[in-house]
């Protein structure tokens, strides 16, 4: 790395006019407290080849919706808060979907790591994973996987795309003994079926007797609807609008079923 | 030291030998003595019913108190307060473990016309209330207050700098504060060893010349040695003899309290804080458990009355100072935890116990407890500490990091965030100035823009209609040159008549004779004046005059980078503007030599500061709220609570040694998912600003919908605590537009 060969559905890496490799950037947040573990910086990328019903940021799933930025100014503003990442959390990736800028992404965590020791976390959905070498992943400390269905045909529906890559790649991520957080995403009527999570959680209990400690926590995320005006702001035609959001309790019983298998869930 | 030989070794019996056994030293005493806790919080003990039916009691009267017309339960207006000016008062005497209230009884106010009785007859005037004739003819005929002495010699245009609010809060007309006695001597030594000690210092001054300086001293000195005896009578009304150190854990207490009720009987400083006294105490705890005279419970029924009694400290106020200061506040900051300089932990278990009483007795702004924030703190004390935070929202902290190399490690917070070593310090207390309202001057040629009078002669408006950088620059650098000579010569004349007129013999008594002291300058409207000029500099800004010719509004062409989105463009412009001001400061001489600072903090006067100022160039309207202390402008730190926090941590706490203040309130969510996760990160947050040179920070952890339920319903929210600039209050005696003020803050919902 970095390579700029297309792999897949990875998109080329962008490198300008004196050989600066970029990225496409839809936005960072300096302090999440919820995207992995601390507060941390967050960068947003942009393009995702999934179109999954509820996202919240459709605005993401364009690569050119975003502004491209070099991996040293992104390194260096992330930089300035260096010091206080170091001990508040460290940096995610998300998007989007990072991985379609897998050349990006790896430059500006080996550089994170090198510069500054932080921690890093990649936010993925893992399609695009089998395209990657192992020593791809060594800058990163942490994957927060989204398994977005545990039924292949309802995944598809969900996302548009299949499953398998998603469960291979949580599998292949175990055997590596890579750290990871599932984030599993609860939307009334398309994902709390019980049998879907009990599929799930029984996936998981499975990769857990493999490697015992490599899956820190089961993350059950409840719907909300944060996301619709920005389909409406794109004229996307967003089909949750009548969905409720889960209740406290239904989000509870779900955890409890990761729980049951053995998992730390919240 | 001199108390009668076996009362002394019994008080000092099981401790470690030292130098402190010769003199007075209470450093070398908790450095020798004290025990390094670094567990966590489970050893701690909830409220006795002892206590529980002390507080219920307590809380019958604070609901009647803020019921009271002008919130006042009543007034002890027949006599000026002095340390003995009233016998014994009792909350509940059966209950009560450790005794003392300001007046004979509990939440009575006194007046305290030394420091100024105009401020006492205009506060009782708005109770319906008559100041005694006998205290008028006195203060008439017979001795001269504080306040006339200073208006005596201010000249006109400090009066006239005063009244259009370009300098606000001047302590010229109540008691200074912001002296911290070293309470913890009365315990350690006994009322007869500082009074030996006292006069001994005195013997020191008897073969030099008798200049002014030494006449001064020698005659303080005697004040103090007077003021001590009267403590000590005042602790025998109560039945204490505190002649000899304390022997117990609750004498300690006790005796400890009785020092700073002396202080708070005597003097309405507006920022009246405690010091350090939570691991010092810890010591006879710890003594005291071992021995088997004391259990867990009852170490913390101490606390918890002692807190209780921080918790009634009270003074007379005017509407117009309680616009200024809301909510009642005293400043009863007590600091807790920080390091060691040989790199213990100074966290004891009493450090737990002082935050503890937020859970026993309930949220509540008094004591305004401080933490000391170090990375290098145990982990099970963070913890505790983000817990506490994250459920009560009434706790600030402060870098150790940044402070323990300046001042050592027994410094204390007087007010929000001055540090002072703790019996070696004082500091001349100077409110703020405001730097917005200067810039405006500096643009209208000393024109006030609201009044459109000439407030600051000697100085050509600007005329052209787009503002230019260089040239308000230079025009804005003479304005601060000018105001930071009138400002200092303000405070010389407000400190020199103070000491004379209503000097803090008590407080003073329990300091070394040769103190380090510091003039403590402020600046107001920081990041208002910062957006400015950055507005003129990277935007276009067009002036908009009135038929006099005076630039009463802006209009603003482009966008510009605002402070706290950690851009330096303008983020250098607020440094700039921080080191400049203090550099101005420096070039004048202060009263007693004092050492010169200043801090970026308002309280809560940012509201009256931004009533007082003008339409500002970075697009603020006129009436509309400063932001509070350090803090970005409300709405404009888009870029996050991480991105405000560096841009703040840039300011350099060399050119602010008085403190520099940045509160930020946070939704529950924003810090995590689950209970334990919320904990982890507000604590690794603090590590992290703490590690990126952030000085400051008061956290509030509240959803907005709380406290508009509670604007409407303040009956259901009596102990709702919040934090503002440096200090806490309860959030129901806020006044409403300060209110709205907090509630439109930048929330964050992200961290």
């Amino acid at each position: 790395m970095p390579t700029t060969a297309p792999l897949g559905e990875i998109s080329p890496a962008v490198v300008d006019e004196h050989g600066r490799l970029s990225g496409f950037v839809h936005s960072v947040e300096t302090g999440a407290a919820v995207d992995g573990p601390g507060v941390r910086f967050v960068l947003f990328l942009s393009g995702c080849q999934f179109r999954c019903l509820y996202c919240h940021n459709p605005d993401t799933w364009k690569l050119h919706n975003g502004l491209p930025r070099t991996v040293e100014e992104v390194v260096d503003e992330i930089g300035k808060y260096a010091g206080f990442l170091k001990l508040a959390g460290g940096v995610t990736i998300s998007g989007g979907e990072p991985l379609m800028q897998a050349h990006f992404v790896r430059e500006v965590f080996s550089r994170l790591k090198q510069q500054y020791g932080l921690h890093t976390a990649l936010d993925t959905q893992g399609f695009l994973a089998a395209h990657l070498p192992d020593d791809w992943f060594d800058p990163v400390d942490l994957v927060l996987l989204d398994i977005k269905h545990s039924d292949p045909i309802k995944y598809e529906a969900l996302t548009s795309k299949p499953l398998q890559p998603t469960l291979d790649f949580a599998k292949r991520l175990a055997r590596m003994g890579k750290p990871m957080w599932i984030r599993y995403v609860l939307v009334p009527g398309l994902t709390d079926d019980p049998v879907d999570i009990t599929r799930l959680a029984t996936y998981l209990q499975g990769l857990a007797e493999l490697a015992p400690s490599c899956i820190q926590r089961v993350e059950v995320l409840p719907f909300h609807k944060m996301g619709e005006s920005k389909w409406q702001a794109l004229g996307l035609d967003y089909q949750l609008a009548d969905t409720p959001t889960p209740s406290s309790a239904a989000a509870e019983a779900a955890r409890q079923i990761f729980r049951d298998h053995g998992l730390f869930c919240c | 030291m001199n108390a009668p030989a076996q009362l002394q070794q019994e008080a000092w019996l099981g401790f470690i030998a030292g130098e402190w056994q010769h003199k007075v030293a209470v450093r070398d005493f908790i450095q020798l003595n004290y025990s390094p806790y670094s567990g966590d919080a489970a050893f701690l003990a909830g409220p006795t019913q002892r206590t529980e039916a002390l507080w219920a009691k307590l809380s019958e009267l604070l609901k009647q108190e803020r019921a009271a017309p002008g919130g006042v339960l009543d007034v002890a207006a027949d006599r000026g307060t002095r340390i003995n000016a009233f016998g014994p008062g009792y909350i509940d005497r059966n209950l009560e473990k450790i005794v003392g209230v300001q007046t004979d009884a509990p939440l009575k106010r006194a007046i305290f016309p030394n420091t100024g009785l105009r401020m006492v007859e205009v506060s009782l005037h708005e109770l319906g209330r008559k100041l005694d004739p006998q205290v008028e003819n006195t203060y008439k005929y017979y001795r001269k207050d504080h306040n006339s002495a200073v208006f005596d010699v201010y000249n006109p245009l400090i009066r006239a700098c005063r009244s259009s609010g370009i300098i606000t809060g001047l302590p010229d007309a109540y008691g200074r504060g912001r002296i911290i006695g070293d309470y913890r001597r009365v315990a350690l030594y006994g009322i007869d060893a500082l009074i030996a000690f006292k006069q001994a210092e005195k013997a020191g001054t008897d073969d030099l010349d008798f200049t002014e300086d030494v006449l001064r001293l020698r005659e303080e000195l005697s004040e103090q040695i007077r003021a001590l005896g009267e403590l000590k009578e005042m602790a025998a009304s109560y039945g204490f003899d505190i002649s000899r150190p304390a022997i117990t854990a609750q004498e300690a207490t006790q005796w400890t309290y009785f020092g700073y009720l002396a202080a708070v009987k005597e003097q309405n400083g507006a920022a009246m804080s405690l010091g350090r006294i939570s691991t010092f105490l810890d010591i006879y705890i710890e003594r005291d458990l071992r021995l088997g005279r004391l259990t867990e419970a009852e170490a913390q029924e101490l606390i918890d009355d002692l807190v209780i009694k921080l918790r009634i400290v009270r003074f007379l106020r005017t509407e117009e100072y309680n616009g200024l200061y809301s909510g009642d506040p005293t400043w009863v900051t007590e600091v807790i935890g920080g390091m060691g300089k040989d790199g213990r932990t100074l966290v004891s278990k009493n450090s737990f116990r002082f935050l503890n009483t937020l859970f026993n007795l309930g949220p509540a702004p008094e004591p305004n407890l401080t933490v000391l924030w170090s990375v290098d703190l145990p982990r099970g004390f963070k913890d505790f500490c983000a817990k506490v935070s994250i459920e009560t929202s009434s706790i600030q902290y402060e870098s150790d990091d940044l402070m323990r190399p300046k001042w050592g490690d027994d410094y204390g917070i007087a007010c929000c965030v001055s540090a002072m070593e703790i019996g070696k310090q004082m500091q001349f207390f100077g409110a703020r100035c405001n730097l917005a309202k200067a810039m405006l001057y500096a643009i209208n040629g000393g024109v006030d823009e609201k009044s459109g009078k000439l407030v600051v002669p000697g100085f050509a408006p600007i005329t052209s209609e787009y503002l230019d950088y260089d040239e308000v620059l230079e025009r804005f650098d003479a304005m601060m040159s000018w105001l930071a000579k009138t400002y200092v010569k303000a405070l010389n004349a407000i400190h020199y008549m103070h000491d004379k007129y209503a000097y803090e013999r008590v407080e003073m008594a329990l300091h070394d004779r040769d103190i380090l002291r510091t003039m403590a300058c402020g600046i107001a409207g920081l990041s208002v004046a910062a957006d400015s000029l950055s507005a003129i500099k990277f935007a276009k800004v067009k002036t908009i005059r009135n038929e006099a010719g005076v630039a009463v509004d802006f209009e603003i062409e482009g966008d510009y980078p605002a402070f706290g989105n950690n851009d330096d463009r303008v983020d250098s412009i607020a440094v700039w503007l921080t080191e400049t001001f203090m550099n101005k400061i420096k070039q004048h001489q202060t009263y007693r030599n004092a050492m010169p600072t200043q801090s970026v903090l308002t309280i809560t006067s940012n509201v009256v500061y931004g009533k007082k100022t003008g339409n500002t160039p970075d697009g603020r309207r006129a009436g509309a709220p400063f932001a509070p202390g350090a803090n970005p402008m409300n709405g404009r730190d888009t870029s996050g609570f991480v991105a405000a926090g560096a841009s703040v941590a840039k300011l350099p706490y060399e050119a602010a040694l008085d403190g520099i203040s940045w509160t930020a309130s946070a939704t529950p969510d924003a810090l995590g998912h689950t209970p334990a996760d919320r904990i982890n990160n507000l604590a690794n947050c603090l590590d992290g600003f703490c590690n990126a040179t952030g000085f400051h920070i008061n956290v509030n952890v509240l959803n907005r919908e709380t406290l508009l339920d509670a604007m409407d319903h303040p009956e259901k929210y009596p102990q709702l605590t919040i934090r503002v600039s440096g200090y806490a209050v309860n959030f129901i005696k806020l006044t409403r537009e300060q209110q709205l003020d907090v509630i439109n803050r930048t929330f964050h919902v992200h961290a």
